[in-house]
């Protein structure tokens, strides 16, 4: 076995380009799960994000508001999703499947006339003397701004949740909507913008493939990355540093077992492919045997304000 | 009330009626992926197409895209034999055991698997001779080739790719005997991300040609944004890639066949059969060879087209041994196509293993 041929300063660096866009929509779900709302329509919102970023930055020739695009267009996908959860109460599991199929289909209608056309891709940053560190500078300071910019989203949620007020009145919220209720919070208020932070996440990672990972539009193309998000943020058990964590391994895990194959060393594919999935089992049966899974108690049940 | 139950009524005769009378024949197509996907399930909707605009009102056709290989797959054909359909062509190698399956409950709907093995009484099976393709790729492929390494994205370890790798390589190593292969195995027939990286990981392992036997575009965006490698279009053109880094192609023409399937469903001449064309009946086209290839590759690489079309050459030609060095074919001697359809094993200099 001979595995001369690949580059660790390369693969590091490919690591880091293909956890972006799961880590983007795995952290906005975390937070919208914070607040007590499972939306299962990431994978569709993601997809709505792929193609309207792909879409507008093809027109404008700036990707830049691509992703902004993207950004504003899957969170108004998932305020949707939140009018009907939150003010018409409809069933959180029915609706956010619902959603993922409303955004594939939408994204195809969309996309059609975008089919084998070329975008313009982010500029990779230029961080000056980082980026001329020998390995340590292609590794990690050579990349585009999205790379940073979900480093920095992960830090960001960890300090609101952790050290504001209204990080803690979210998470109240999602633990126990009555007391919040009760204490004077605007339940639902607060979780419309969770979701729509959380769709403007999805919205991001999409645009991330169809303009950077990729990059080109093809229909389908989230091809199960929004599920993988959704196991993530089981997989970290809702904390933002884990998230972060289960996102590099999971793209990780990828992009190392194609590397070694195609340096020609003979591994268990099937095996690989599978072990992130296999370590989130292995997490929850963990975390569960411990007694605290740490799921937002109100995780996914209907709140109707009684008074 | 009375006269509204029976203008109601009457209005629904009517309309069953026309449809009776306008669709004799409901074909029913069953993909991997999506049919914007550029590649392989593109193909087939574009073959799907050509029934509707060659019937006309005579025909109605339905589909279902991205189904998945495996239980799911007999959920959607079943559902679609219920639906009413007469015909139902089942365009992926992993809808085969289903496609029988959903064919003993319904013996009288025809079925055409794709790329498959299995037959029964109303189940055909047909394919295209891709490795003739193949061939055509692999010697252009060996001859552009500077770093003589060559990556190919593979999708399942199914006879279909093994050929197809094999007669890439063999026809590669022809022209440039310090040839290597890498090969890596997506495990998916469509998965953009996932095939960018792969065409990724092994531009960055010093591949300067990428073949694909998966369905999407994105490894010829990869190879273009790393600049210096070509590609070829896989099922389908992929000519938004040419002139670079997209060089040539192999395309799937299901169309004839899907036409003279149903009109044999209409005609009721119906018969399972087991149908396998190349390039010669046209079922197999070589995409336009563009001028980043140099003239002499071309003209060869044409040559060779020809002597396959017209039966002349037969791209798996003896002498060739078996990856673990026994003799697979004597000089001059051809393959036949029952080895060719249960393919599982590399041919010699393929230095890999096939995962089982």
């Amino acid at each position: 076995m001979d595995l001369s041929s690949i580059n660790p300063v390369l693969l590091v660096a490919s690591i880091m380009v293909s956890a972006t866009p799961i880590l983007l929509a795995a952290i906005g779900e975390m937070v919208v799960e914070k607040s007590g709302v499972l939306n299962l329509g990431v994978e569709g919102m993601m997809i709505t994000g792929a193609v309207v970023g792909f879409a507008i930055a093809v027109n404008t020739g700036a990707p830049g508001w691509g992703f902004l695009a993207a950004a504003c267009a899957s969170a108004a996908l998932s305020l949707s999703f939140g009018v009907l959860t939150q003010f018409l109460l409809s069933n959180q599991v029915a609706t956010g499947l619902g959603l993922t199929l409303v955004g594939l289909g939408l994204s195809s209608l969309i996309g059609k006339p975008y089919e084998g056309m070329k975008s313009p891709t982010l500029p990779k940053l230029d961080l000056g003397p980082l980026s001329d560190i020998p390995v340590l500078g292609r590794m990690l300071f050579s990349h585009d701004i999205m790379v940073y910019f979900a480093l920095a989203l992960v830090a960001g949620v960890w300090a609101f949740l952790k050290f504001t007020r209204a990080g803690l009145i979210l998470r109240a919220t999602g633990e126990s909507h009555d007391s919040a209720h009760a204490l004077g919070y605007k339940v639902v208020r607060i979780r419309l913008a969770a979701i729509a932070f959380g769709g403007a996440c999805a919205g991001l990672g999409g645009a991330y493939l169809s303009l950077v990972r990729v990059p080109q539009w093809t229909e389908g193309m989230t091809a199960g990355a929004g599920w993988i998000a959704l196991a993530i943020v089981v997989f970290a058990s809702w904390r933002p540093w884990r998230v972060a964590v289960g996102a590099y391994l999971f793209g990780g895990v990828t992009v190392l077992q194609l590397n070694l194959q195609a340096a020609g060393a003979n591994v268990p594919v099937a095996l690989l492919s599978a072990s992130p999935y296999i370590i989130t089992i292995l997490v929850l049966v963990v975390i569960s045997a411990r007694g605290h899974h740490g799921a937002p108690a109100s995780l996914g049940r209907p709140f109707h304000a009684t008074t | 009330m009375h006269r509204r139950t029976l203008l109601a009524s009457a209005a629904l005769a009517l309309t069953l009626g026309q449809a009776a009378a306008a669709q004799d024949v409901t074909a029913g197509f069953i993909y991997v992926g999506p049919v914007g996907d550029g590649g392989w399930t593109y193909e087939h909707d574009q073959g799907r197409l050509a029934v509707e605009e060659h019937f006309g009102d005579q025909v109605k056709t339905i589909y279902q895209e991205s189904v998945p290989e495996g239980a799911d797959a007999e959920r959607a054909i079943t559902q679609m034999a219920l639906s009413g359909a007469d015909i139902i062509f089942t365009t992926s190698f992993g809808y085969m055991d289903p496609t029988i399956a959903v064919a003993e409950k319904f013996p009288d709907v025809k079925f055409e698997h794709a790329t498959g093995y299995k037959r029964a009484d109303n189940v055909s099976i047909y394919s295209a001779r891709f490795y003739e393709g193949r061939a055509i790729q692999g010697h252009i492929a060996g001859s552009m080739t500077e770093t003589n390494k060559i990556g190919y994205i593979a999708s399942f370890p199914i006879p279909e790719v093994i050929r197809g790798i094999n007669s890439a390589y063999l026809h590669a190593k022809k022209v440039n005997p310090d040839v290597e292969f890498s090969i890596v195995w997506a495990y998916t027939w469509f998965d953009p991300s996932k095939e960018a990286d792969a065409a990724r990981a092994l531009i960055e392992n010093g591949a300067d040609v990428i073949l694909q036997h998966t369905d999407s575009t994105a490894p010829q965006a990869a190879a273009q944004e790393a600049g210096d490698v070509i590609t070829f279009g896989q099922a389908s053109d992929m000519y938004d890639y040419a002139p670079l880094p997209r060089v040539s192609s192999i395309i799937d023409d299901w169309a004839p066949y899907y036409i003279e399937r149903v009109q044999a469903v209409i005609d009721g001449t119906w018969e399972s059969t087991d149908t396998w064309d190349g390039i010669g009946p046209g079922m197999v086209g070589i995409g336009e060879i563009t001028d980043a290839v140099p003239e002499d590759v071309k003209a060869e690489a044409l040559a060779m087209k020809e002597a396959i079309a017209s039966g002349e050459y037969h791209p798996f030609t003896g002498p060739i041994n078996k990856a673990d060095g026994s003799v697979w074919l004597e000089e001059g001697e051809v393959a036949d196509d029952g080895t060719l359809l249960g393919m599982d094993f590399y041919v010699e200099g393929i230095d890999a293993e096939i995962p089982n």
